[in-house]
C-alpha cells in the first residue's frame, strides 16, 4: 500500500530537514496521507485505542516508579504509601491498575477482529505474527506488575507461574531457580521482576513500530478481506478520515475506562491482594487477573498424566497452555481458505462465535475452584479451543463452499443497502 | 581465470577461510564469555546460597500436629504422625495408585541413609504442582481423601508419607536432607 511519497515539502524548514533525515515525510506519508480503507467499521478502531493505553501503561508506569519501594518489607507499605499520601498517587495507580485492564480488553477484541476477517492471511502473515509476540510481552509485563503489590495474591501468583518452569525435564529445577533468584520467591525475584516490568514495554513499543510497519507495507485489510483494487476509488487518506475515526472510538473507550477507575477501580481486582504477602499461608483460591483466566483454565484442565513419569500432567498443563497462544503463530498456515472474511465463509463464521463463546467461557472455568463440574467443563473448553484451529479450520478451508465475496472493494460499498432519505422534516427542528 | 585455478581453489580451505572461521570462532566465546556473567547474575547469590542449616526441637510439635518453619526462605512441614496414620502410610506402601512410589521407610530416611523416626515426617511444604502450600492438619479446610494434605490450589491429594496420590502433581513431597542430632533435635541442610 506504500506508494511513492506524495509529501512536497513546503517551508525552508521542511526543505532543509528533508534532505538530511525525512521525519516529516515518514509522519506525513504514514499518519496523514497513508491510503486507507473506506469501508473500515470500528472494529478496526482498537489498533489507535491500543496505542493509547500503552501510552498510559508507560506514563503511569514511570510515575508510580518514583514512590514504589521493591522491597519485601516495604513494598507493600509504599502502595498503600502512594494510594493515601501521595498527590494523586491514588488516580495514578488506579489509572494503571485499570488501564491493565482495558488494555487487555482492546487486545482481544483487536485479535477477535483479526480472527474473523482473516487478518493472519497473505500478505499479512508476519504482521500478525508480530501481534502474537506483543500479546505474549503484554502478558509477561502484567504478570510481573501484578507481582509488584507483593500482596497475598502477588505473592502466590508468582510462585504458581514461576513452578511452570520446573516443568521442563531435566534443567526446569535451575531454570527456576534462575528465575527467582533463590529457592522460593522472594527479595531478588521481586528486585527483578521490577527491573522486567519497566523494560518490557519499552519492548513492547519496539515490536509495535514493527507491526505498523508491516501493516504500512500490505495495508489495512478490510470487513470484505478483497484486497484495494483501485486505490483512487477505495481508499481515503488516514487524516482526516480515520484519525476522526480513531479519536471518537478512543473517547468512546476512555469514558468507560474512567468511570471504572473512578466509581469502580477495584471492581476487577481481587481483595486478597490487599493482605500482605505470606509465605507460610496459601489463600484458599488462587486466581489469576480475569484477562489471564482462560489460559489458566487450560493449565489446570490438563490434570492428568500423559505418560506418568515423563510426561507429567504438569508439564502437560505447561504446554497446553503455551501452545493455546502459540497457536496463533501457525494460523497462516492452519487456515488455507483463500477467502478472508468470514462474512463470506457460512460455516467457520459459525464456528467462530462458539470460539469465542467457547474463549469466554474458558475464563469462567479459571474463575472457579478446581472441583468439579468446572474440572471437566475445562476439559470440554480446552478441546475446543484447540480443535478450532486444529482441526476445523483446516478441514473447512477445503470442504466449506464459500460466498461469493464482492469483486472489489468499490463493488462492496455500491452494493451496499441505500440508508433512508433524509426527513426534510427533521431540518428544521431547531428553529430558534 | 583459467580452469587450472578454479579447480585449485575448490573444495580447498585456503588461508582466508581458516582467518574466517577463526576470527567468527574468537567473537563468538568472546560473546558467549561477556553474556555468561548477565545471565549467572539471576541465580542465587552466596548469601541465598549459604544454607544455614537449623535445629529445630521435635518437642514442639504434638502427636497429631503439624508444625510450619522456615528453611532456606522455603516453608517446611514437620508433622507428627499418630500411630493410626503411620500404620496406614505402611498399609498403603503397596497401594497401586503410587504415581511417585515410594515406601514409608523411604520417606523417613535421613541424609545419612539411616531411617529416622516414623512418628515424625519432615518435607518441604510446596505442592510439587506449582509450588503452594497444602493444607494439613491442625488447619481447617479439607485434607484430601488419604487424611495427609490436599492443595488448595488445583486439588492434588497427599497421603499421611506426603506421597502424591491424586491430582496434578508429579511427585511426592521433597524430603529435604536433614539428621537427628538427639532424641528430639533435628538439624535440616
Amino acid at each position: 500500500m506504500s506508494g511513492p511519497s506524495k509529501y512536497v515539502p513546503q517551508s525552508g524548514f521542511e526543505k532543509w530537514i528533508d534532505k538530511r533525515l525525512p521525519l516529516v515525510r515518514f509522519a506525513y506519508d504514514t499518519m496523514i496521507d497513508f491510503p486507507t480503507p473506506k469501508n473500515l467499521n470500528y472494529w478496526w478502531t482498537f489498533g489507535a485505542v491500543l496505542a493509547i493505553f500503552l501510552g498510559i501503561q508507560i506514563v503511569t508506569g514511570i510515575v508510580l516508579v518514583m514512590h514504589y519501594i521493591p522491597a519485601t518489607d516495604r513494598a507493600f507499605m509504599s502502595i498503600a504509601h502512594i494510594m493515601r499520601d501521595v498527590n494523586y498517587g491514588w488516580l495514578i495507580r488506579y489509572m494503571h491498575m485499570s488501564g491493565a485492564s482495558f488494555f487487555f480488553l482492546a487486545v482481544y477484541l483487536h485479535i477477535f477482529r483479526g480472527l474473523y476477517y482473516g487478518s493472519y492471511k497473505e500478505p499479512r502473515e508476519v504482521l500478525w505474527g508480530l501481534g502474537v509476540i506483543i500479546y505474549l510481552l503484554m502478558v509477561m509485563t502484567a504478570f510481573m506488575g501484578y507481582v509488584l503489590p507483593w500482596g497475598q495474591m502477588s505473592f502466590w501468583g508468582a510462585t504458581v507461574i514461576t513452578n511452570l518452569t520446573s516443568a521442563i525435564p531435566f534443567v526446569g529445577e535451575s531454570i527456576h531457580n534462575w528465575l527467582l533468584g533463590g529457592f522460593a520467591v522472594d527479595q531478588p525475584t521481586l528486585n527483578r521482576f521490577l527491573s522486567l516490568h519497566y523494560l518490557l514495554p519499552f519492548v513492547i513499543l519496539g515490536v509495535v513500530v514493527l507491526h505498523i510497519w508491516a501493516l504500512h507495507v500490505p495495508g489495512n485489510n478490510n470487513p470484505t478481506g478483497v484486497e484495494v483494487k483501485d486505490v483512487e476509488k477505495e481508499t481515503l487518506p488516514f487524516h482526516p478520515y480515520y484519525t476522526i475515526k480513531d479519536a471518537f472510538a478512543i473517547l468512546v473507550f476512555l469514558m468507560v475506562y474512567f468511570a471504572f477507575v473512578f466509581f469502580a477501580p477495584e471492581a476487577l481486582n481481587h481483595p486478597d491482594n490487599y493482605i500482605p504477602a505470606n509465605n507460610q499461608v496459601t489463600p484458599a483460591h488462587i486466581v489469576p487477573e480475569w484477562y489471564l483466566l482462560p489460559f489458566y483454565a487450560i493449565l489446570r484442565a490438563v490434570d492428568f498424566d500423559i505418560i506418568p513419569g515423563i510426561f507429567t500432567a504438569k508439564l502437560g498443563g505447561v504446554i497446553a497452555m503455551l501452545g493455546a497462544i502459540l497457536v496463533w503463530l501457525a494460523l497462516p498456515v492452519l487456515d488455507s481458505s483463500k477467502i478472508k472474511s468470514m462474512r463470506y465463509r457460512p460455516l467457520a463464521r459459525i464456528f467462530w462465535f462458539i470460539w469465542i463463546a467457547n474463549f469466554i467461557f474458558l475464563g469462567i472455568c479459571g474463575a472457579m475452584p478446581a472441583q468439579a463440574p468446572w474440572t471437566w467443563l475445562s476439559k470440554i473448553g480446552l478441546v475446543y479451543y484447540f480443535l478450532y484451529f486444529l482441526v476445523i479450520l483446516p478441514v473447512l478451508s477445503k470442504i466449506e463452499k464459500p460466498k461469493t465475496p464482492p469483486a472489489s472493494i468499490a463493488d462492496s460499498i455500491a452494493d451496499a443497502p441505500k440508508g433512508e432519505e433524509p426527513n426534510p422534516n427533521i431540518v428544521g427542528v431547531v428553529q430558534n | 581465470m583459467s580452469d587450472n585455478t578454479t579447480t585449485k581453489d575448490e573444495g580447498l580451505v585456503n588461508r582466508r577461510d581458516a582467518l574466517h572461521l577463526a576470527s567468527g570462532a574468537v567473537a563468538l566465546g568472546g560473546a558467549a564469555m561477556a553474556a555468561w556473567p548477565l545471565i549467572h547474575q539471576m541465580n542465587p547469590s552466596a548469601d541465598t546460597l549459604a544454607l544455614s542449616s537449623i535445629e529445630f526441637d521435635l518437642t514442639a510439635v504434638p502427636e497429631g500436629s503439624q508444625a510450619k518453619i522456615l528453611w532456606r526462605g522455603q516453608p517446611m512441614f514437620i508433622r507428627h504422625r499418630t500411630a493410626a496414620e503411620i500404620a496406614q502410610a505402611k498399609k498403603d506402601d503397596k497401594a497401586t495408585d503410587l504415581k511417585d512410589p515410594e515406601t514409608d521407610a523411604k520417606r523417613i530416611t535421613q541424609s545419612n541413609g539411616k531411617v529416622g523416626k516414623e512418628e515424625y515426617l519432615i518435607m518441604l511444604a510446596a505442592c510439587t504442582h506449582l509450588g503452594c502450600i497444602p493444607v494439613g492438619v491442625n488447619e481447617s479446610g479439607y485434607l484430601g481423601e488419604y487424611g495427609g494434605w490436599f492443595c488448595p490450589c488445583h486439588g492434588s491429594q497427599y497421603d499421611t508419607a506426603g506421597r502424591i496420590r491424586k491430582g496434578p502433581a508429579p511427585k511426592n513431597l521433597v524430603i529435604p536432607p536433614y539428621l537427628y542430632t538427639s532424641d528430639t533435635i533435628v538439624k535440616i541442610g
